[in-house]
């Protein structure tokens, strides 16, 4: 079983190939494409678009299915909420502690002001 | 590597801001994401200085960071790295960075939080990635609102 950091790492680490981000904005408007039809708008042979496809695969990313001679490739966006729940975890801390901060400080003006009159 | 950058228009002056994110009873009285307390903080803004904040949570955890300034120049930038530390979760280092500007009704306050993930992987990538990152998130943000 791939732990939380683990996965974290494999998305991260996929996402980070711009021809991946690609291919999985594609995934995004198409709901399937076959391994060629994703192949084609790259200046890249077919095998280095399969080693693509194996890095997205292996991150969860996406799924293939083969039926005939066609392998048909999906996307499967759980891995990204993984990686945006993680990511709001942060954004929460700060913005929380922020909107703390913004009434402390707006309080210790006020008193600044007053002290001044 | 990924960041979260988050603006915010406060109304006090930027000395006042700076002097909250710098001091230990500055920080007393808003570090954290609830009402929970600030359990220890130690500060010195100073390049090469070190900060440290433990917080504990409403819930009963306990969380603790800490870092080294690496730009300090009142009232306008607050540079440091950051860890999680003295819990299980340490998922790096990274960089958060505040910037103050002064503006009519107080301060225009940005914070960014970046290097949240690390690994090998990226710091290979770095020079794609970084510039990328904007896209990335949008497209985060488009994916998770389409109906798969």
């Amino acid at each position: 079983m791939v732990n939380y950091s683990e996965r974290l790492d494999r998305t991260f680490a996929a996402l980070v190939d711009p021809t991946r981000r690609a291919i999985l904005a594609r995934l995004e408007r198409e709901d399937g494409a076959s391994v060629s039809a994703l192949a084609q708008p790259f200046a890249i042979k077919l095998p280095a678009v399969m080693k693509h496809l194996d890095v997205l695969g292996d991150a969860g990313l996406i799924t293939r299915s083969k039926i005939g001679r066609t392998v048909t490739v999906r996307l499967r966006p759980e891995p990204i909420r993984e990686a945006m729940g993680w990511l709001r975890r942060y954004e929460r801390f700060w913005s929380q502690s922020l909107d703390r901060l913004a009434a402390y400080v707006e309080r210790k003006e006020a008193e600044a002001r007053k002290k001044r009159r | 590597m990924t960041s979260l950058t988050l603006v915010r228009r406060i109304k006090a002056r930027p000395s006042i801001v700076f002097d909250a994110l710098t001091t230990v009873e500055g920080i007393a009285n808003w570090w954290g994401p609830d009402a929970g307390p600030v359990l220890a903080a130690e500060t010195d803004p100073r390049v090469g200085g070190r900060f440290r904040v433990r917080f504990r949570m409403l819930d009963g955890s306990e969380h603790e960071s800490s870092g080294e300034y690496i730009d300090v120049v009142k009232p306008e930038r607050l540079t440091m790295t950051w860890r999680w530390t003295g819990g299980v979760e340490d998922p790096g280092e990274s960089l958060l960075e505040f910037r103050l500007r002064a503006v009519a009704d107080g301060t225009e306050l940005t914070l960014t939080h970046s290097g949240l993930h690390d690994d090998e992987t990226r710091r290979s990538h770095e020079h794609g990635w970084t510039g990328a990152l904007d896209k990335l998130e949008r497209h985060f943000l488009v994916i998770e609102r389409s109906p798969l």
